[in-house]
């Protein structure tokens, strides 16, 4: 896609070769819609408001479905602009593996979660772990290796990831 | 065959069959590492973080282990302190029992490797799956990882392949690496899917929290603790951090040293048991249900195996701050052309795998390899975590010297007026006393040349000595450098005359082989208006050291420090010729003196073309200097003057002289003082200096200059030609 980034963030997924969509919460099932490939499988994001509407995605899949999916799609509960990181929690609805198992990876993120660099993220996450200890993985592009001899996208994690970056949130 | 010869075969065999894939992928990350570096900016300020992190745990250790044991138990989970491996996997078995639990899939984990888990489950009837790709091809291979981070940079992408089309039944023969991937990928989610359990290490361990931090690039670990509804994680004891606090310049530190990546793909903070749903494939239902119904166990497995005696251990302790990036293997010459598979012990790899072995395998393991750590210093700037990982290596050689059997000591008596306790290799006890031998010889020279060459007594040297015969030997000059000044008069700037006043660090190679050079230094100090002395003053301790003759080093520290501090007292400054004497000066006398005579001295010693240029910088004529006049050089500058950061300086005297400098990007010779000499590591040591030798050759109209001894001759080695030290090119006397 052809989208020049807008900001940090946006530059930061440029670079490590994702995709990213500006959308808001009114066009998220459009946004998602685009950006899957079926079969697809989702978390359940009534929790920040957001309706997927007559997007084809399964949401809140069984394991089968989940194995069966070519994307998932799932909240990250922060954004880091300097690396184009992102936060998933490893939740009771499954993000953890509904961002891992499919080989494409849609993450949705409030731009109001984005924060400038690690250091500042740290900061967010301490404040999370002072109220108790917290489960999650800090991604960074897709899945990949060198073991076989040359780089390689898409191992055991995604082959591609895409965010959606809610403006108004 | 003598060990020397065996090892030479080892070394010959690892060459032909290892060398090119080796290379080409440590070199490639060392590249990386440097590139990443350079792009962030808080790089030094993380590294002293880390550091200082790494102290205060290891510091604290039995209080975070305390402290560890009650917040995994608050999440619900189990902390086990393991002794050593018999006894962690003697833990592991029985939880596999418990569960009852057939096939497990494992995570990258050195320390299992450590523990010999997987032979020991698999010898209890467990199947256990790597699924890590490098440990995935070691485990289908049946070989020993190569490397800390890549265990199976060793194979090319054919070698994989062709190891994959023997070991399984395929339909179509795998070839590039994307198909090796991909079939690798598919036939280890089978595994995932149905496997019992999940073991993984962890890179750090928070004990506030109770936490598992991993750091992968696949995802493999991910989905290894979570998927399975048991998870078991091991981890050395050294792997604790207070809390999340205290993990962020790791996490940028990380992927940097070890790959050259900004940060990791994947970098997982599990505080167990996790509120993911566990994966039931054959269960119809969804996930959110799921995450009520399991019952996940999780194991944090601590292990000591010789951990608390380390930390005791006042020269060991530093390993344990050790984060297995692997940037000492690859920014390692020797390292990038035999691998791991020399390179290191039971199961730990590179430079930093002699504190690891000596401390959990003892001596006799880490003296298998820990002469290839030749001291050049390289390791210590790649360091994410700053360990002085050649002081280690060179404490370990001491250990071993002194744990030798005596048989041979009537050979070099005489020759040796080290320290030492008998018993040490008799090499080392040669090559530890390089001075006295460089004086007998230059007193006895040319006859001494002319006996040490010829046929009889290379045989001898090399049955005895271990002196490869294919090797030029230094030849040693009647008039020393002491005498010619003696004779000329002295310092032709008189004092009174003088801009500075500055003592010439006449080491035995200057004093005895490379007498050009110094005759050239002293008329470059002293067209720039420098009186020169240049007193008697004692080897540095450089060649003993580089032995691991530590107490023989410690008494020419003192020595050295005697006969120089009155000059250093008058306001004299130190110029030293041969960089790994000044970086004597610099780094190794912090550990031989006391704090303030190793501040005075560090700090009013030079490199002399670092000398020149501060005299260039503060006024002087540089006129006064032979002109280059456009001639054009090859410049291969010394691997510890290029860590002190010193190669900069004679790049910037030449040119401003008017010389056409290319320096080496190659950035070892392989020759590293004596070790190229030994009949043992020869061939590696020319395999090594074949990278710059290549680099040069591309330039035949250039003339080839460098700063240390070791790489002038080692040049010389391989152009056959009159290599000389870039101050002999400032000479006013030149012709």
């Amino acid at each position: 896609m052809a989208v020049q980034p807008q900001t940090e963030f946006e530059a930061a997924l440029r670079r490590q070769g994702s995709s990213w969509t500006r959308t808001t919460s009114d066009a998220f099932a459009a946004a998602v819609t685009e950006a899957i490939e079926t079969p697809a499988v989702a978390t359940d994001l009534s929790d920040w408001g957001l309706d997927f509407g007559d997007a084809p995605v399964t949401v809140d899949p069984t394991p089968r479905e989940l194995l069966g999916a070519t994307t998932g799609v799932t909240g990250a509960s922060l954004g880091v602009s300097s690396y184009g990181s992102l936060l998933l929690p490893s939740d009771a609805k499954g993000t953890e593996p509904v961002s891992l198992y499919p080989e494409r990876h849609v993450a949705v993120v409030s731009e109001s979660d984005v924060v400038e660099d690690v250091p500042a993220a740290f900061d967010r996450l301490g404040d999370e772990f002072a109220e108790g200890p917290k489960s999650a993985v800090f991604a960074t592009g897709p899945s990949a290796t060198g073991d076989m001899g040359a780089l390689v996208y898409g191992v055991h994690g995604p082959k591609a990831v895409h965010v959606i970056v809610l403006t108004d949130r | 065959m003598s060990d020397a010869r065996l090892k030479a075969a080892e070394i010959r065999h690892l060459l032909e069959t290892e060398r090119d894939a080796i290379r080409e992928n440590t070199t490639h990350m060392n590249r990386e590492r440097y590139d990443a570096a350079a792009r962030f900016e808080r790089y030094e300020e993380a590294r002293d973080a880390a550091r200082a992190v790494k102290e205060d745990a290891i510091e604290r250790l039995p209080e975070l282990i305390e402290r560890v044991r009650e917040s995994v138990e608050a999440n619900g989970g189990t902390v086990y302190l393991a002794d050593d491996a018999a006894d962690a996997n003697r833990y592991i078995e029985e939880v596999v029992r418990d569960r009852d639990a057939e096939t497990l899939v494992k995570s990258k984990s050195m320390t299992t490797e450590e523990l010999d888990l997987n032979e020991h489950l698999e010898a209890a009837g467990v199947d256990v799956y790597e699924t890590d790709l490098g440990e995935f091809v070691v485990q289908v291979a049946d070989e020993a990882p190569s490397h800390l981070v890549g265990p199976s940079l060793h194979k090319s992408t054919a070698a994989i392949a062709e190891l994959f089309n023997a070991h399984f039944d395929l339909d179509e023969p795998l070839e590039t690496a994307t198909e090796l991937t991909n079939f690798a990928r598919d036939y280890l989610l089978e595994r995932i899917v149905e496997a019992d359990m999940g073991v993984t290490g962890a890179n750090f361990v928070l004990a506030d929290s109770g936490t598992i931090v991993l750091v992968t690039n696949e995802g493999n670990a991910r989905k290894s603790a979570v998927t399975p509804d048991a998870h078991v994680a091991v981890a050395g004891v050294e792997k604790l951090i207070p809390s999340v606090e205290e993990l962020e310049p790791f996490t940028e530190l990380i992927a940097r040293a070890a790959t050259g990546q900004d940060y990791p793909q994947y970098l997982t903070m599990l505080s167990p048991p996790v509120d993911s749903p566990t994966l039931d494939f054959d269960a119809d239902v969804p996930l959110s249900e799921a995450a009520g119904e399991s019952d996940r166990e999780f194991h944090l497995v601590l292990v000591d195996n010789g951990r608390t005696a380390m930390r005791e251990d006042d020269q060991l302790r530093e390993t344990l701050y050790c984060i297995r990036c692997g940037a000492c293997a690859n920014s390692c010459a020797n390292f990038q052309h035999v691998g791991g598979h020399a390179f290191g012990g039971e199961t730990y790899t590179g430079g930093i795998a002699t504190g690891w072995e000596a401390g959990i395998e003892g001596l006799d393991t880490a003296a298998e390899f820990n002469d290839l750590c030749t001291g050049c210093t390289r390791c210590v700037n790649a360091c994410p975590v700053k360990i002085d990982i050649p002081w280690i290596n060179t404490v370990v050689r001491d250990r071993i010297n002194r744990g030798e059997d005596a048989e041979l000591d009537w050979l070099v008596e005489g020759l040796t007026p080290d320290a030492e306790p008998g018993g040490m290799s008799l090499q080392k006890r040669f090559f530890g006393n390089f001075e006295t031998v460089a004086k007998l010889g230059s007193a006895t020279a040319p006859l001494s040349n002319w006996i040490a060459n010829a046929g009889p007594a290379r045989g001898l040297m090399e049955r005895t000595l271990g002196i490869d015969r294919r090797r030029d030997l230094p030849t040693f000059e009647r008039e020393t450098l002491r005498k010619w000044f003696d004779a000329r008069g002295g310092s032709r700037v008189p004092l009174a005359d003088a801009d500075r006043e500055a003592v010439l660090y006449a080491d035995p190679y200057t004093n005895y082989v490379q007498v050009d050079r110094g005759r050239a230094a002293v008329r470059v100090l002293e067209a720039l208006g420098v009186h020169v002395r240049v007193p008697e003053i004692p080897e540095s301790g450089r060649a003993p050291l580089s032995q691991g003759m530590v107490a023989t080093a410690d008494e020419r520290a003192s020595a050295v420090y005697g006969a120089l501090a009155e000059h250093v007292d008058a306001g004299r400054d130190v110029v030293v010729v041969e960089p790994s004497d000044l970086a004597m000066f610099r780094r190794e006398y912090e550990k031989l003196l006391p704090e303030r005579s190793y501040e005075r001295l560090s700090e009013n010693s030079y490199e002399v073309l670092e000398y020149v240029y501060g005299l260039l910088e503060n006024g002087a004529d540089a006129g006064a200097l032979a002109d280059g006049d456009g001639r054009t050089i090859a410049y291969h500058s010394h691997c510890q003057q290029r860590t002190l950061g010193l190669d900069a300086h004679t790049e910037a005297v030449l040119d401003a002289r008017g010389y056409d400098v290319l320096s080496s990007t190659v950035e070892c010779c392989g020759m590293a003082g004596s070790f190229g000499y030994k009949a043992e590591y020869y061939e590696l040591s020319m395999d090594v200096g074949g990278d710059l030798k290549s680099e040069f050759a591309a330039h035949p109209d250039r003339e080839i200059v460098a700063s240390g001894t070791s790489c002038l001759e080692q040049l010389d080695a391989l152009f056959d030609e009159g290599t000389r030290h870039p101050v002999e090119l400032l000479d006013p006397k030149r012709t």
